[in-house]
């Protein structure tokens, strides 16, 4: 079993990235591969003048690592409200074309934090309603990690042991009932 | 459940769908109109007294094929696992070309009661030799009931899309046995 790991924040210190790499080590615990998906920067503006045979190189990379995974899981921040663009724009590439995305059918849940106290809720409610509308099977999971400065160690961990469990969980249906997923509505 | 239509109400013997000149589709309210949808892919038949009918999920034609994509995926239909809806009736009622018909529908893996209405024609006979009667029968369900939960709301907060959902079949059926 493969997973693959998406942060939807840039920054090299992002609590987002580092809330992945601790789920990573958890998927790892699991016996499965875990990898974080580092070319995110590198993914164009979407153009669908530019959405031709495999597209653009990051485009394709981005493809074949979601393809070659068992199960996606990803960390948003929040930004005004909503998903990153970057994020956001990465998805829409994956989007393409109708009916072939390798979001398909594809197992993903979505976690998150930021430094304000709802943990980018927002963002991962409307990252799960976009993956949902790819045809993604998303997991009815969720943990919002506020307070990110204060609240993740700096392996990446959530200090509060609920959070902590809710990773756990989070990892846990992703990779050890793939078949049983709930799609968040 | 497995109790007989009644002779009176449909006729003996066995009755193959025509599917060049039959229809099944799906009718629900969305926003402030009607969404119409139908499945190229689909069976019918009427064999010893029971109806059944089925149709391929991945077969759904609308007018947008990122629709249709969205149709398969886990939010609605889930064609993966779950790539046909079926349909077995286990009773009828006749009154003149008026038909009531219950049975049972299974889709995405839930199989919940249906009562259908509909009308019926008597079997006649055909220009190519063989003999058909014809059925137009809608049933009204709530798709919730078989997990197909998405919405969004409308600037009002109101949702967009209806939950009940008629099913409509317009069936030919020509004589087989």
């Amino acid at each position: 079993m493969r997973v693959l790991g998406i942060s939807g924040s840039l920054r090299r210190d992002s609590h987002n990235t580092r809330l992945l790499r601790a789920a990573g080590e958890l998927v790892q615990e699991h016996g499965a591969e875990f990898e974080a998906f580092e070319g995110l920067k590198a993914i164009p503006p979407y153009d669908e003048d530019d959405d031709v045979g495999e597209g653009p190189g990051a485009v394709a990379r981005l493809r074949e690592a979601i393809a070659g995974a068992d199960a996606i899981l990803f960390a948003t921040p929040e930004y005004n409200s909503s998903v990153p663009g970057v994020l956001k724009n990465a998805v829409d590439w994956m989007s393409r074309p109708a009916g072939k995305s390798p979001l398909r059918n594809k197992p993903v849940a979505v976690v998150g934090a930021s430094t304000g106290m709802f943990g980018a809720v927002w963002a991962q409610a409307e990252l799960r309603k976009v993956l949902g509308a790819t045809g993604a099977r998303v997991a009815d999971v969720e943990l919002a990690v506020g307070h990110a400065h204060e609240q993740l160690e700096p392996s990446g961990h959530p200090s509060d042991p609920a959070q902590r469990e809710a990773l756990g969980d989070a990892v846990g249906v992703l990779l050890g009932e793939p078949q049983g997923l709930r799609v968040a509505a | 459940m497995s109790s007989q239509i009644t002779q009176q109400a449909l006729p003996t013997g066995t009755w193959g769908v025509d599917k060049v000149h039959s229809t099944v589709g799906f009718a629900v309210k969305y926003m402030a109109g009607t969404f119409q949808g139908t499945f190229s892919d689909f069976d019918a038949r009427l064999d010893d007294g029971i109806l059944r009918g089925s149709a391929e999920v991945a077969s759904v034609q609308v007018k947008d094929p990122n629709l249709e994509a969205h149709l398969q995926s886990p939010e609605f239909f889930d064609a993966e696992r779950f790539p046909q809806l079926s349909f077995k009736a286990d009773h009828a009622d006749r009154s003149d070309d008026e038909l009531t018909i219950r049975g049972e529908l299974t889709l995405k893996g839930h199989t919940e009661p249906v009562e259908i209405k509909g009308h019926i024609s008597d079997p006649a006979a055909d220009p190519y030799g063989g003999e058909r009667f014809g059925l137009q029968l809608e049933a009204t369900v709530d798709r919730t009931k078989f997990g197909l939960n998405w919405n969004n709301p409308v600037p009002s907060g109101d949702p967009a899309l209806a939950n009940d959902v008629t099913i409509i079949a317009d069936l030919q059926l020509a004589k087989e046995a």
